[in-house]
């Protein structure tokens, strides 16, 4: 018996994409294996972890929780798609990277999704609410000291030069 | 640049999605997904694979029938010990008996691991099941046997002493003993187990991608199985999700059976674990009950101590008996017992195999001595730290020799250290003796705090060896391969920084290049707290070999002493004539003596071009290329050495235990890089936070895994811990190694069962002896100890 596809249309970080995916395929899997983006990570596959977190029309959205199927209909943005346009590390990228926001980097891009979503809800984050923007997120390297202050820092470079 | 906080060179790609990861490589491999036991112990009556056959997708499945020559035999003891009388391991695919839930019984590839995974479901074993044994209490009770001809469940015991600590004891002015247990936890990295191979029929090698702390190891172990010859083998290690120990157990299941399938299929063939199947087909540690007798006097000096523990090792020990070896000595930490002896039992259970996690086997002896040392304490109405002190080794005392056997087979002794200047630190930086005006304070207001503290000795950078090799390019580049892995330490930054200072280069012209047997086909791994030590040290005489040599060229091109040179920012110039330099890329040409030109530089060396034509091209003591090897074999270990405290506030009626202060001070010799070394113990703390309060393997009497999910084992997000991590460094150098360097891998988690113990014990004013500790274990020691139930 052959599994029947579906046409997707996946408009993943500005292109848009046509796959032909089975209804079970989830969506984690077909920006990793069918569009070969694979910054998206899988640390769980029951949406605990964080570590498949991608922006779904800005929001941000465990992959391995949705199916391909049903994200036809919005923009995804994935951590391929957080660098500035003129190809610089973004702001939340930056930050990590000065703060040594990031040891093994598996866990790392749903931390750069959440936050860059987070960042836009709330642009100047005291601590304990840093702290809270990444609550949903597993790090087993880092103990999240570094990723707090990565979110700070984020929210510094992107506040408006005076 | 050594000892500065340099950026980290991974984290550009890192950051961008371009990191490289198992399961990110070549697409298009088949999948596997593979049968596991639902039985923790059972004979295996039959298997029906007739219905998987004909389903579409899935290409081949493999059982035990399946397997022959080597690849039929057990997998193998890596670390075989002569105590180790019983050693059992599993193989490859079950035969006839499964020993845990979650053992490997047949192994399907498919075109996805959706067709794979839907092709286990039709497979149909029948299971003829057996009385499991789970937990050390059932193991040593022996009324069921995990493994029919090992008497009592004992793999192995093993027993070392330093003096007559019996007599010691019995003749002390106090005595004490206490029972104490710690429970599993896991590494859990963020990426499961993961392998991918592709057989190329052409050249007839063989290409095997696997996340692992030992690409050496593997590719020994898959050569040995497969029937191979070495250099028919080649493993990289690509961009790692974290190990923490569970990665440098070697060869899973997985590793020899995805290349087994790769070849016999001809088409690539990739494994990447879920996470049910880490829970319960990887790797657990820290399980352990100890009984301890100790002898003290007045000043609470130890006279004798006599350790007894029950180590669970699982249902099989193919990591021999390194984690029960490690908290037998490690346990003494920075004290001196004056007499000591320890036995243990290595006991087989029905569950999953343990093996080294972060810290192996040291938190459970730093728990037994610490706890001991509290008791002592409060025995005598004494401050903690003061008996700690008391017992100390003092700085003048180095090299200290503990007159056991360490984990290497090598003698423990310590190499150097400065504990009583460590617990300075601490107490300064935790506010030890302000505590109980704030304890009268919290308590002034209804809240209830508590202190506590622990101190840890760690053997780091054990052998036997690691190398490097460094190649100067002749644009100047500097390519440099480590074998050993890499699992997000950091150290294509850490080693280049050592390039950098060694070698006279930018930083930035140095790439390192790390666990690719095609680049470093000697090495042994990432484990142990040994990258640094060992591959710095190999890195650090690489480069002073190239320097050497780059040096030698350029004295007879620019007609000077050798002496007189120096390399500064990848010239060779004349010291004090800067004007007068060759450039390294320059060196690295002449360095190569060419009949044919490539390029404009290349020209530099062709064989009309330069050259004393009365001796040969190339002297008979040098080899072509502008290029340094060399490895670093230490004697024995070097000793790393820290403390931590804690300040724990628990709630008088929810029972929860919250993390006021936290503070580590660390000592791991010289720093190469202090931001990657503080990123290390920030995670090891957070590790060790989650062993204290949070993290169990939840077994049932049936030996099923009952928390085999994130949403059941509970890990620590940012909201479990303090809000800092206070730190303090001493830099006692080790005399052992070229740069003075001590590991800090596992430092973070060593003490941390210990410290919340002491400080929950501190705050509620009875004994904890039983570790990790929840809120509601909290609440029934309440009751226990007399505490009225909230109304």
């Amino acid at each position: 018996m052959t599994e029947p596809l579906h046409d997707v249309r996946l408009s993943v970080n500005g292109v848009v994409h046509q796959v032909a995916v089975p209804a079970r395929r989830l969506l984690s899997d077909a920006l990793r294996h069918d569009l070969r983006l694979t910054g998206t990570h899988v640390g769980c596959e029951h949406g605990v972890c964080g570590s498949c977190t991608v922006l779904v029309d800005g929001r941000p959205m465990r992959s391995c929780l949705m199916l391909a199927v049903s994200a036809s209909d919005y923009e995804i943005t994935t951590v391929e798609g957080l660098a500035d346009e003129d190809g610089s590390l973004g702001p939340v990228q930056q930050a990590f990277k000065e703060c040594h926001g990031l040891q093994c980097g598996f866990c790392t891009p749903g931390f750069l999704t959440t936050i860059t979503a987070g960042l836009e809800e709330n642009p100047s984050p005291t601590a304990e609410e840093a702290r809270e923007m990444i609550a949903g997120n597993l790090c087993r390297c880092t103990g999240y000291q570094n990723i707090v202050a990565s979110v700070l820092r984020a929210a510094e470079l992107k506040a408006p030069q005076p | 640049m050594i000892g500065e906080k340099v950026q980290r060179v991974e984290d550009e790609r890192l950051l961008r999605g371009q990191g490289r990861y198992v399961d990110d490589l070549v697409p298009g491999a088949l999948e596997v997904a593979v049968l596991r036991s639902p039985h923790a112990h059972a004979r295996i009556v039959e298997l029906d694979l007739d219905p998987v056959l004909d389903v579409e997708g899935v290409v081949a499945v493999y059982t035990y029938d399946d397997l022959s020559g080597p690849m039929a035999e057990p997998l193998p003891l890596l670390i075989p010990h002569p105590a180790l009388t019983q050693g059992r391991t599993q193989y490859a695919l079950a035969k006839d008996e499964v020993n845990y839930v979650g053992e490997a019984v047949a192994f399907v590839v498919a075109e996805s691991r959706y067709v794979a995974e839907d092709a286990l479901a039709l497979i149909r074993v029948t299971y003829e099941v057996l009385p499991p044994v789970v937990g050390v209490d059932a193991a040593r009770r022996a009324d069921r046997l995990v493994h029919d001809d090992v008497p009592g469940n004992v793999a192995a015991r093993m027993e070392q002493s330093v003096g007559d600590a019996a007599a010691a004891i019995e003749a002390a002015p106090h005595r004490l003993s206490l029972d104490l247990t710690v429970e599993r936890s896991a590494s859990m990295p963020m990426e499961g187990r993961g392998t991918v191979a592709r057989w190329d029929p052409d050249t007839k090698r063989l290409h095997v991608w696997s996340s692992t702390q030992t690409s050496t190891g593997l590719r020994a172990a898959v050569a040995a199985k497969l029937g191979l010859d070495l250099v028919q083998v080649d493993v990289i290690t690509p961009d790692v999700g974290g190990g923490f120990g569970v990665k440098i157990m070697h060869p899973w299941p997985e590793e020899l059976l995805v290349p087994m399938a790769a070849m016999a299929l001809g088409r690539p063939v990739k494994f990447t674990e879920d996470r049910r199947e880490h829970f319960i087909s990887s790797a657990h540690e820290r399980g352990q009950v100890q009984h301890v007798d100790v002898g003290f006097d007045d000043e609470g000096r130890l006279l004798g101590l006599s350790v007894q523990f029950w180590h669970d090792n699982g249902a099989y020990t193919p990591y021999g008996l390194i984690v029960p070896i490690i908290t037998s000595t490690q346990l003494l930490g920075p004290y001196k017992p004056r007499a000591y002896s320890v036995v243990f039992e290595s006991l087989y259970t029905n569950t999953v195999i343990v093996t080294p996690y972060r810290g192996a086997g040291r938190p459970q002896g730093v728990y037994a001595m610490e706890r001991t040392m509290d008791a002592i304490a409060a025995y005598l109405g004494k401050d903690r730290t003061e008996v700690r002190a008391t017992n100390f080794i003092q700085p003048d005392e180095f090299p200290y020799d503990q007159g056991l056997t360490f984990q290497d087979g090598r003698p423990l002794i310590y190499d150097s250290g400065d504990y009583p200047a460590s617990l300075e630190k601490l107490k300064a930086l935790v506010g030890w003796d302000e505590f109980e005006s704030f304890r009268q304070e919290a308590r002034a207001s209804g809240r209830r705090v508590g202190i506590g503290l622990a101190c840890y000795v760690e053997g780091t950078g054990v052998g036997p060896y690691e190398g490097a090799h460094i190649h100067v390019e002749t644009s100047g580049k500097v390519k440099v391969a480590i074998g050993l892995t890499s699992q997000g330490q950091g150290h294509q930054t850490a080693f280049a920084q050592v390039v950098a200072d060694e070698l006279g280069v930018p930083f930035e012209d140095v790439e390192v290049t790390t666990g690719d047997t095609r680049r470093m086909p000697y090495a042994v791994g990432t484990f142990a707290s040994r990258a640094a030590v060992m591959s710095g040290s190999a890195v650090a005489l690489a480069a002073r070999q190239t320097r050497a040599k780059a040096l030698r060229i350029a004295a007879e091109a620019l007609e000077v002493s050798e002496e007189d040179l120096e390399i500064v920012d990848g010239q060779v110039q004349v010291k004090g004539a800067p004007a007068t330099k060759v450039a390294l890329g320059t060196i690295a040409v002449l360095s190569n003596p060419l009949r044919y030109a490539f390029d404009e530089a290349s020209k530099l060396a062709t064989q009309f071009t330069v050259g004393d034509t009365s001796k040969p091209p190339i002297a008979d003591d040098e080899e072509p290329g502008l290029e340094g090897k060399d490895f670093y074999s230490p004697e024995r270990s070097t000793f790393a050495s820290g403390m931590h405290a804690v300040i724990v506030e628990t709630d008088p009626d929810t029972c929860e235990i919250k993390v006021l202060k936290y503070a580590v001070v660390h000592d791991c010799g010289n720093l190469i890089n202090p931001l990657i070394v503080e990123g290390q113990i920030h995670g090891g703390v957070a590790q060790g936070i989650g062993g204290a309060l949070y993290e169990r393997m939840a077994y049932d009497e049936h030996g099923q895994l009952q928390n085999a999910s994130f949403m059941d084992f509970l890990m620590p997000y940012s909201t479990e811990m303090p809000a800092t991590i206070d730190i303090d460094h001493l830099e006692t150098p080790s005399p052992l190694n070229p740069l003075g360097l001590k590991g800090a891998g596992e430092a973070g988690v060593i003490p941390s069962a210990a410290v919340f113990a002491s400080a929950i014990e501190d705050a509620e004013g009875f004994p904890i002896h039983a570790m990790p500790i929840s809120p509601s274990e909290l609440y029934d020691l309440r009751l226990q100890h007399g505490h009225e139930e909230p109304s």
